[in-house]
């Protein structure tokens, strides 16, 4: 049922919230325990939310779009009172004094708050094995990574304990784990989507999106989260596009670029269903065209010196002052390292210090500096592409799920995993992941649609021509 | 064309210091060489001959945002600090932060 059909359901009687609830606290409790999707859930809580909506109901009221919809939320968006932790040692116990504006909108669309999924700490990886607290397990192969670092956002999804839920996208964290577990993933055009209250990362590239089990439910949840907040200086001044009157407008007449890089060193079976949905995509009437584009592959490089760079001035904060974790220390210097050095991981640790390097005298031209400027060369390239074509089509990943373990020795091979969805966000771009079939051991396939900014309702269109295709 | 050197022990044990962290000797071993790994393909970037263009740091056309100069609530002071790991007084408690005196 989608996510609107269960909202129509709740608002009419036909069900009520706790019993949408009650079904929600079911399907964890039968499925979390191999899992391990969630970091927190509080069972009377999601009740007593449920409760709520249907007093609402009975006092005719109308509690929003998403009247007793279950979401999940990645445990690095702050909600008051409820355990914060970014699947680090250094926030455990933490409990946020405020709502991110993203949860805010959720709970006056009259959604219920299942509980806050696990994640790569500090959203630093791409399989969850980064987590403080456990790996998350990929539903459709439990000895295969969910993907990361929304890995718990997207499991959740992928073995339908929720409907939908969000995530967040720095350098393709929302469609990487997307693919991985066979469902809808959008990083939203850079200011669509405020941050206020996401734990930052990297804060030039970090985007609040949503995962689910359908484009449409995709579409909505982005609609109610999306749109301008005071409270998120680089919010974009504009209200939420509307992605979901022409979401079925089809793909006739769309110019869809091809470009050869974007598939580079992909397994066959990842080529295989990325060609099935470019032969979908022109029979039904867009026409393709093939843009080489070597430039693009530059971001990866780009993006492991910016990003880090911006993280090792983020997590600066983390102290051991004002909140999270202490250990202390003779003076104040010596409990902040002891803090530190105790409360992160190795790969929160060498991102720090490849970003503190990176910035560092000496190195900051050579490093930082060069990697902004090839920001500007990905940027002008996308801008020479988008003259020729209003999306491009390719593949999310260059492979299926992998085995846990497989990359944690060599960070390079991890990173290579988000080399065909970092230039998305290095230029602020929107691009979607939409499940299109599965490979020979069964493991999803994601093919990745990107487009220019605030081309949402042409991602969405094409995302949902894609998935009616997806038997081909 | 910048330069760059290969990253040895010592730059990481300095990164380490600069970033508030404390490394085993073992850790630095394993940073290191994880480190210069990341760090070549980074000089494929490096190496470009890049003059022409401006460096980015940001997607969007960033300019100042203002809001009216109107009174509104803050968070609850009790409520942050139920948070921090020590407090004295409503304030943020830390340990010393001078050395004693001579």
């Amino acid at each position: 049922m989608s996510i609107v059909a269960t909202a129509e359901s709740v608002r009419t009687k036909q069900t009520r919230a706790v019993v949408v609830a009650d079904e929600t606290l079911a399907a964890i409790e039968a499925r979390d325990g191999d899992i391990h999707a969630f970091l927190h859930l509080d069972a009377e809580s999601i009740r007593a939310q449920a409760r709520g909506i249907d007093s609402q109901i009975d006092a005719g009221q109308h509690p929003g779009r998403l009247a007793g919809v279950p979401v999940a939320i990645k445990d690095n968006l702050c909600q008051r009172g409820v355990p914060t932790t970014c699947a680090s040692k250094i926030l455990e116990g933490w409990k946020p004094p405020y709502d991110a504006t993203v949860i805010t909108r959720l709970r006056e669309a009259g959604a219920v708050l299942v509980g806050k999924t696990n994640l790569d700490e500090f959203a630093m990886g791409s399989s969850t094995e980064n987590s403080a607290f456990g790996a998350t397990k990929n539903p459709v192969d439990p000895s295969r990574v969910p993907g990361g670092s929304s890995g718990g956002s997207a499991a959740a999804v992928g073995a339908d304990m929720v409907p939908v839920s969000l995530g967040s996208d720095t350098g393709g964290s929302i469609r990487q784990p997307a693919a991985f577990c066979g469902v809808v993933g959008l990083k939203p055009t850079y200011g669509t989507v405020s941050r206020y209250g996401l734990i930052a990362f990297a804060s030039s590239l970090d985007q609040v999106g949503p995962f689910a089990r359908s484009v449409d439910d995709a579409g909505v949840l982005f609609e109610v989260i999306a749109g301008h907040d005071p409270m998120d200086s680089t919010s974009l001044a504009i209200s939420a596009p509307d992605v979901m009157t022409d979401i079925d407008g089809g793909v006739a007449g769309l110019r869809i670029g091809i470009i050869p890089e974007l598939m580079d060193g992909s397994s066959d079976e990842v080529r295989a269903r990325v060609v099935a949905a470019q032969d979908a995509l022109r029979e039904a009437g867009a026409t393709l065209v093939s843009l080489p584009a070597p430039e693009l592959l530059l971001g990866l490089a780009a993006y492991y010196l910016i990003a880090p760079a911006e993280a090792s001035s983020n997590l600066a904060r983390y102290d051991g002052v004002r909140y999270g974790n202490r250990v202390d220390g003779a003076d104040v210097s010596a409990m902040m390292i002891a803090t530190r050095t105790a409360g992160f991981g190795d790969e929160v640790k060498r991102r720090i210090m490849l970003g503190t390097y990176a910035l560092s005298a000496g190195y900051y031209d050579a490093y930082y500096g060069q990697a902004q400027k090839v920001r500007t060369l990905i940027i002008e390239t996308f801008h020479r592409i988008y003259q020729s074509c209003d999306l491009i089509v390719g593949a999310t990943t260059p492979t299926t799920a992998f085995e846990f373990g497989s990359k944690t020795a060599d960070p390079m091979s991890m990173y290579y995993s988000d080399i065909f969805t970092i230039p998305s966000n290095l230029a602020g771009h929107p691009a979607i992941s939409v499940p299109f079939g599965t490979g020979e051991a069964g493991l999803p396939i994601g093919v990745q649609l990107l487009g220019p900014a605030l081309s949402e309702p042409t991602l969405f269109r094409a995302a949902k021509f894609l998935e009616t295709e997806v038997g081909r | 064309m910048s330069s760059t050197h290969p990253l040895d022990a010592n730059d990481v044990i300095k990164v380490a210091s600069l970033a508030r962290l404390s490394l085993s000797d073992d850790e630095v071993e394993r940073f290191t060489g994880q480190l210069a790994r990341i760090l070549d393909s980074a000089a494929e970037i490096a190496a470009l001959d890049l003059g022409g263009l401006a460096p980015t740091a940001h997607p969007l056309a960033l300019v100042n945002v203002l809001r009216d100069d109107v009174v509104r609530d803050s968070l609850d002071r009790d409520d942050v600090l139920s948070q921090a790991p020590s407090v004295n007084d409503n304030r943020f408690s830390v340990p010393k932060i001078i050395g004693d005196a001579p």
